[in-house]
């Protein structure tokens, strides 16, 4: 028998259509899933009332696995074959993996992706996430009474396509239906409800238990752009425990500890650690296997003096992101906090120092994340609540460009650009006395038209006849919130006009989208050889142009040596033309070049005296 | 008459006070379903005229006069069932409900 949810007034759904939907915090260390209910975001528990899920995959010879905390009790028998933070590989090659050779992992190296080893046989990160992902969504489905709808996921504001790809593909394999991938600096903001509050600059603080983060964020018109990010990979609240770990073997006097007793340590330490959140003084009493005694008090004085390099070493990537998107501190409106390892006193002073403001910190900055983007995903699956005007964070799959002489695009709005958004370049004619330019709308990666998709064509007509070069023709792209594209080319002189609407996602699956992705990756050292090839045709082309006219123009200013020259020249630039050797034009290119050089001075000087015979030099100034 | 348990009225209460607004507890019925009618529970922002209004617990529950008759007595609880939780109704009305207690026929 299903329980009932209170709807927000006029959003009760019919029975059997909630429209379940959880946001997901993939986390290296921890991951979570949170849900709204009663029109509240909360974090689901496990059956032992657990919010977290330690991000810990464990295989063993039957094939037969293990998740979370289950799986991170296996860490120090089977290391092989317990893979942790998992989340570091995706979307990676063996190259790109930092400290590879201090890890238990057998690593094959495969093509793209790096893949483990493991008694159950070869995994792929993105299926090592996939089961993450899958005991998430079985815990969501038992709590919620029914199939999920969608999910958002976040992932760090750093990730690159592939890694994006890489967490989308996890949620497909573990059959999850992803509504967006969300920044993760973004999701926490969600949750304190930056999005509704004043515009303006947000600074996010993730302290994770093996990674920093820091993020620059800037709210308008209820969207958030990242600016600036940065961090260390390997500073978390584990280095933390670390020095109090050695604090502790100093302050003792121990000996070399075995494997057993050091574990135990460890353990104590971090429990000293959290202890001294709400306390003055950790006592840490521990009975070795050894037999020792271990009794000593850890002070929060001595705690903070102990990890003030840690706590300083989070800032200077601060002030270099705050450096990067070009921000003083004053500018910044809010710091929100995220992390477990941001609870400590000393982090909370230190941020709140920095920034010269108290940061907030009332949500739990273990779920932060995960509530924002469960919130997130409510309003995703269309779970609006009335008076919610909510502008959805959105962006653009797929570059948008023009094409340009010699069926090359020029991108004018990069792919993840988010949306609303508009952007101008200025573009001139090819040829003298040019009165029409026909613009190609484009999408796609490619550098080559042809290989990517057109939107549309239009033409601006009414040029007023000008050498090439000389007219002005500002095009602007404008991408509205629905993701409606226009494009309007303008003449500046004259202020012609042109214009035409194009919906840009209209007929582009996902999986075509992914399809021109990959393509862009694989064929971008070929495209980048046409590119240069085209552009080199290009040239050659306007140059013959030039010489043709200059030709017609003025033959009394060659003598018949030079003419002949210049037209054997002409021959072979025209001869190479066609076919795709690129050093051969450049080398024909630069010999007419070469050869038309005083051949060009002559007919300026000659412009100049007939324009300047007969007149006063009073005329002429 | 409407009434709700200790429990469903602490739940109602808390989840007023995080949402920051709204007066009660809609509670009523429409037409639809695989039994022929299902519940409704909204939060109420602003009550109508004609509303009848209970009060239970410190939390008032609203029920529009159409959807009374088929609702009277009813005691809602708020109940968890493995990791799920949620309200349900104890309806002394009914003669047949669909398995997913959404939906049931008076």
């Amino acid at each position: 028998m299903a329980l009932l949810q209170i709807s927000e007034p006029g959003e009760a759904t019919a029975p059997h259509q909630h429209r379940l939907a959880v946001g997901i915090d993939l986390g290296t260390t921890n991951s979570l899933v949170a849900t709204v209910r009663s029109g509240m975001p909360l974090v689901l528990s496990d059956e032992l009332g657990r919010p977290l899920l330690p991000s810990v995959v464990h295989y063993a010879a039957q094939g037969v696995q293990s998740v979370g905390y289950e799986a991170q009790a296996q860490q120090a028998l089977d290391p092989k074959n317990t893979i942790l933070s998992i989340k570091r590989f995706m979307g990676r090659g063996v190259k790109d993996i930092a400290h590879i050779e201090g890890m238990p992992y057998d690593f094959v190296d495969a093509e793209g992706m790096v893949r483990l080893r493991t008694a159950a046989g070869v995994k792929t990160p993105v299926e090592i996430s996939a089961e993450i992902l899958r005991v998430l969504c079985e815990r969501a489905e038992a709590s919620l009474g029914g199939m999920l709808t969608g999910a958002v996921i976040t992932v760090p504001a750093y990730f690159d396509d592939a890694q994006r790809q890489a967490t989308k593909d996890a949620a497909r394999l573990a059959g999850l239906n992803v509504l967006r991938l969300l920044n993760e600096p973004t999701a926490a903001a969600i949750a304190y409800g930056l999005d509704n509050s004043a515009e303006g600059i947000y600074a996010v603080y993730d302290l994770g238990g093996g990674t920093f983060d820091i993020s620059i964020l800037r709210l308008s018109k209820g969207i958030f752009e990242v600016l600036a990010t940065g961090g260390d990979t390997s500073l978390g609240g584990d280095d933390f425990d670390q020095r109090v770990f050695c604090w502790i073997i100093e302050e003792a006097k121990l000996a070399p500890l075995s494997h057993s007793d050091a574990r135990l340590l460890q353990m104590r330490a971090r429990e000293a650690k959290e202890y001294l959140t709400y306390h003055g003084e950790a006592p840490i009493t521990v009975k070795l296997g050894s037999g020792e005694y271990v009794d000593v008090r850890l002070t929060s004085e001595v705690f903070t003096e102990i990890t003030h390099n840690l706590v300083h070493k989070t800032l200077s990537p601060t002030r270099k992101a705050l450096r990067d998107a070009g921000l003083s501190i004053e500018e910044v409106k809010g710091v929100v906090m995220v992390g477990g390892a941001t609870r400590m006193p000393q982090i909370q002073h230190a941020v709140g120092e920095f920034f010269k403001q108290e940061p907030l910190n009332n949500l739990d900055p273990d779920k932060v994340v995960a509530l924002g983007a469960a919130t997130q995903a409510n309003l995703l699956a269309g779970n609006r609540a009335t008076g919610d005007d909510w502008l959805l964070l959105d962006v653009i799959p797929l570059s948008l460009g023009l094409e340009m002489m010699g069926g090359l695009s020029e991108k004018i709005i990069p792919r993840n650009s988010t949306i609303p958004i508009a952007r101008a370049q200025e573009f001139t004619t090819f040829k003298d006395g040019q009165t029409a330019m026909a613009i190609h709308v484009v999408q796609g990666e490619r550098e080559l038209v042809s290989d990517c998709r057109s939107l549309a064509r239009f033409e601006l007509r009414g040029i007023p006849p000008m050498a090439a070069g000389a007219a002005r023709i500002r095009v602007t792209f404008q991408v509205d919130a629905d993701g409606l594209l226009s494009v309007t080319a303008r003449e500046q002189v004259t202020g012609h006009e042109a214009r035409i609407e194009v919906k840009p996602s209209y007929g582009l699956s996902d999986d075509e989208i992914t399809g021109m992705l990959k393509d862009g990756f694989v064929h971008a050292s070929q495209d980048a050889f046409r590119r240069a090839l085209r552009e080199a045709q290009v040239e050659a082309q306007r140059l013959l142009e030039a010489t043709h006219t200059a030709l017609s123009e003025d033959p009394q200013l060659l003598s018949t040596l030079e003419r002949a020259h210049i037209d054997s020249c002409v021959g072979k630039l025209q001869a190479v033309l066609v076919g795709d050797d690129r050093r051969a034009i450049d080398a024909a290119l630069s010999a007419l070049n070469q050869a038309t050089v005083e051949f060009a001075s002559r007919r300026m000087n000659h412009s100049v005296q007939r324009a300047l015979s007969g007149k006063t030099i009073a005329e002429i100034s | 008459m409407i009434t709700l348990t200790e429990k469903a009225a602490q739940h109602v209460r808390n989840f007023l006070t995080k949402r920051g607004k709204g007066i009660g507890l809609r509670f009523a019925v429409r037409t639809s379903g695989c039994s022929g009618m299902a519940y409704k529970l909204e939060f109420v922002d602003e009550a109508n005229p004609e509303d009848l209004v209970f009060e239970s617990h410190g939390v008032k529950v609203l029920v529009d006069p159409k959807s009374m008759p088929y609702i009277d007595g009813t005691e809602l609880d708020f109940a968890r069932e493995g990791l799920n939780e949620g309200f349900r109704f104890n309806n002394p009305n009914i003669k047949d409900q669909c398995g997913c207690g959404e939906s049931f026929t008076v």
